[in-house]
């Protein structure tokens, strides 16, 4: 079944709530190496997307929505997290500029779209101890899955699933970007909190409740 | 008119002091304005905010925007594209220090250089002479 407004919604609603419980848990990964901010930054960054989304009302046009998520976060986030998700959620809402229903290709072709923003933005390659090390691996799984005939919502499961497998394997690499990578070897041995937030993301938009 | 300044800091005060601190050698000649925190005046940079500040510093002759580190770097870039192409090629971002940098690219904007030596000044900055190893 395609994806349309009302469901981007519905998963964007269900992020917002779980970064909002999870702010607790996201910010004290990252006093583990960053600056100690992430779960605050990201909660009130997507506290604001629906306080935005509710007054304005959301179009039926699935990529304006996310063109207003990405506008919203570059702005409220804070953090190097607000530009780096902003352009994933901007690169994504251009490439599915007026798409008011979304076929499983469509959200293939969106995420990889976010991808490919992200590494932009950060200019950051897959293990470096990123959001890239959910990210990629969960668009890589989404394809594979669709390719073998599964439907949308089991190559969501699968994304997130590698999101998730990705978001662990931070632990013992060696921080190059972002805050963290002035710690050098002291950001070993922790999870990244982006990849984390990442995989939130990810799996929220694989449970549909 | 001379080439504007924006200062992006992670935190509002920061950015606020070294417009000050800056502002202080380029005798109201050179419009700096601070761009530091997130919208709600939290540590944290906000696009919105930045973009903001390099509209209001460009007087038609240039901007040059300096940086702490970290996220700003990245605001700041994203800020830029949503600049409209005019404006946009009349804006350097600085790889030079905030503090000394905005001190010496003040004095340099308010003799009336042009953006590229304003930007090269304060470049220079991070290996002037603070006279250090004379004491």
């Amino acid at each position: 079944m395609a994806v349309e407004s009302a469901a981007m919604l519905a998963w964007l609603q269900r992020s917002a709530s779980r970064l909002h419980e999870q702010r607790t848990y996201l910010t004290d990964l990252d006093a583990a190496i960053g600056d100690a901010d992430h779960g605050a930054n990201m909660d009130r960054g997507f506290t604001a997307v629906m306080a935005k989304l509710q007054a304005e009302g959301a179009p039926a046009d699935v990529g304006a929505i996310l063109k207003t998520v990405g506008a919203t976060l570059v702005s409220t986030v804070g953090g190097a997290s607000g530009p780096l998700y902003g352009t994933a959620f901007l690169r994504a809402g251009m490439a599915l500029a007026g798409k008011t229903a979304l076929e499983p290709g469509d959200i293939e072709e969106g995420l990889q779209a976010a991808l490919e923003g992200i590494k932009a933005r950060g200019k950051a390659q897959r293990g470096e101890k990123t959001m890239i090390d959910a990210l990629e691996p969960a668009v890589q799984a989404y394809s594979a899955a669709l390719a073998s005939g599964q439907d949308a919502k089991a190559a969501l499961a699968a994304a997130a699933d590698a999101a998730e497998e990705g978001m662990r394997a931070t632990i013992p690499l060696l921080a190059t970007k972002g805050r963290a990578s002035y710690l050098g070897e002291r950001s070993v041995g922790h999870q990244d909190p982006g990849a984390t937030s990442c995989a939130l993301l990810l799996r929220a938009a694989a449970d549909e409740s | 008119m001379t080439v504007g300044l924006v200062i992006v800091s992670h935190s509002q005060r920061l950015a606020e002091g070294v417009a000050e601190f800056a502002g202080q050698m380029a005798r109201g000649e050179v419009t700096i304005i601070a761009a530091g925190g997130t919208d709600t005046g939290e540590l944290g940079t906000s696009m919105a905010k930045v973009q903001r500040a390099l509209e209001a510093a460009d007087s038609g002759d240039g901007v040059l925007a300096l940086i702490d580190l970290g996220s700003a770097l990245l605001t700041v870039s994203m800020a830029i594209e949503q600049l409209s192409e005019e404006r946009r090629a009349r804006v350097r971002l600085s790889g030079g220090p905030l503090v000394e940098g905005a001190f010496v690219a003040a004095v340099e904007a308010s003799v009336g250089s042009d953006l590229a030596q304003v930007a090269a000044t304060a470049d220079d900055a991070a290996t002037m002479d603070k006279g250090v190893s004379d004491q």
